[in-house]
């Protein structure tokens, strides 16, 4: 682990803790969101047959760099009527509590930023917190469409923290632990062990498991995708009718941190999905280090498979963007309440009597 | 170790000045947020206590439940806003003395009290001596009080449908 490491290297753990607590900020999200920015671009260009930005490097590779010095130039307008000591809080609360997601984010067998027992339930209690703060914003502001898009936001993640809640439960159910690490370890092996496909472990349960995971994984990934705001259910910001909902106001660098926040959020919740039904660090097939027996190598290739899974969730994310229309509000409501809710605790209870044979 | 005191002084002072500002300030929603600190405060303290359960118990129900709930009262709430809360103004003296008596009583106990002092393990984890507990020892408890609070949302949604 490189939590001992660090603590061997500082002799304290507050300060191998607060070393530590700098790592998926610095090695990890800065440069996701630079990439994962390029990539929405090039990704809706090629979706719509365009090339996107081409001018800044290869293929544009360094537009997102461009764009940032342009940010950091910009002016920091706080209007008038805004309220300013919450609207210069409310972007730093929202990136506290994308933030504070990551660590309980197992990112490979080494590295875990709190390798806390009940790290699922931490996540979910945390993303509360970005709930706050978009309100926070939102009245702040001083403006209706911050406001109605804070109201829909908070309406929004509530409302789909529910069927995330039901489906992870269901996971917990099988496997009695909470603990993210835990969780991965049990999936190790090949991906057949992997709980969309069961499991680990032969016998009969892993067969009939299956299409219910199948049923959790989907309705999961519906669900995070509502928290974290992304079309189809991206009404909290719908260009159309409220300008961009609750960060209209904010320019220069408070709004790059709203931006920052949903690209982190963005890849925590990808990370969640794999971490719950994908075997969250484990490789598919085996580690090149056990083969060659190069110990070191292992914990490497987990942070390479972590990162690919989760950044296919995040293209995958991006492709449903440009592939489907917005839902009006009562629809989403209406998916939520009427349709995941109800299947989701079907699931929950069928999976449930299967485990109980 | 002097820099866990330090970290608990510091959730300690976080809690005791936001629940201050809580109370004593006009703006109704300055005070909603304001409680927001008061809620992470006391969650800290739950966590230097290793009630790790207990403190995520905290974080779900009271700032991504109830807060979220008092905020969507008071911005929908359009008038709200701009109504003042007079704090401090009305009841001074029976306030006083009943604070006083309360305070006096609490510091008695506490002074007062010979605490008894286990020397025991910090539990790695708790969720699963809560299970038990709540599952098993006292499950016949724990589902009247679902039932209740089922009772309760029933009822709250036929009110508000009336």
């Amino acid at each position: 682990m490189i939590y001992d490491y660090l603590y061997k290297l500082t002799g304290s753990e507050i300060w191998a803790g607060v070393i530590q607590s700098f790592f998926p900020l610095f090695l990890f999200i800065l440069p996701f969101a630079l990439f994962a920015v390029w990539l929405e671009r090039k990704v809706s260009a090629h979706m719509q047959d365009r090339l996107g930005p081409m001018r800044v490097g290869y293929h544009g590779a360094l537009q997102t760099i461009a764009d940032i010095l342009k940010l950091l130039q910009k002016e920091d307008i706080v209007a008038t009527e805004n309220d300013k000591p919450l609207f210069n809080l409310a972007p730093v609360i929202v990136f506290a509590g994308s933030y504070a997601v990551f660590a309980a984010i197992p990112f490979s067998g080494a590295f875990i930023g709190s390798n806390i027992d009940l790290g699922l339930f931490f996540i979910i209690a945390v993303s509360g917190l970005v709930v706050a703060g978009i309100l926070m914003a939102g009245w702040a502001s001083n403006n209706k469409y911050s406001l109605l898009g804070a109201m829909r936001s908070a309406a929004q993640i509530i409302s789909y923290e529910i069927p995330t809640i039901i489906v992870v439960l269901t996971i917990v159910m099988i496997t009695g632990t909470l603990s993210l690490y835990k969780l991965s370890e049990l999936q190790s092996g090949y991906f057949w062990n992997w709980m969309i496909f069961g499991g680990p472990g032969p016998g009969l349960h892993k067969f009939l498991f299956i299409p219910f995971m199948f049923i959790g994984f989907i309705i999961l990934y519906i669900s995070t995708l509502a928290e974290v705001n992304r079309t189809p259910f991206d009404i909290p910001e719908a260009e159309s009718e409220l300008v961009a909902g609750y960060h209209t106001e904010y320019s220069g660098m408070k709004f790059a941190m709203f931006f920052l926040a949903e690209y982190a959020n963005m890849f925590a919740v990808s990370a969640i999905v794999a971490a719950v039904f994908f075997g969250g660090y484990q490789s598919p097939f085996g580690y090149l280090g056990n083969a060659f027996n190069l110990p070191w190598l292992i914990p490497i290739e987990q942070f390479f498979w972590f990162t690919a899974k989760g950044l296919f969730f995040v293209f995958v994310q991006m492709w449903l963007r440009w592939t489907l229309p917005r839902l009006r509000v009562d629809q989403l409501m209406a998916v939520c309440w009427k349709y995941l809710i109800p299947i989701s605790f079907v699931n929950l209870i069928i999976v449930g009597l299967i485990s109980v044979l | 170790m002097i820099i866990y005191d330090l970290i608990f002084y510091l959730f300690a002072a976080l809690t005791i000045v936001s629940a201050f500002f809580v109370v004593t300030l006009r703006n109704i929603v300055y005070s909603a947020f304001f409680l927001l600190f008061t809620f992470l405060g006391v969650t800290g303290l739950y966590v230097l206590l290793a009630a790790d359960f207990i403190a995520i118990v905290q974080l779900v129900v009271y700032v991504g439940g109830i807060l979220i709930l008092l905020l969507f009262g008071v911005m929908l709430t359009n008038r709200i806003t701009n109504v003042q809360v007079k704090s401090g103004t009305f009841q001074i003296l029976p306030a006083v003395i009943g604070v006083g008596i309360f305070t006096g009583i609490l510091v008695a106990t506490m002074t007062n009290t010979k605490w008894r002092v286990l020397e025991s393990e910090i539990p790695v984890t708790t969720v699963y001596n809560i299970g038990t507990l709540l599952l098993q020892d006292y499950v016949v408890v724990f589902e009247l009080l679902g039932i209740l609070l089922l009772v309760a949302l029933i009822g709250a949604a036929s009110m508000a449908r009336r």
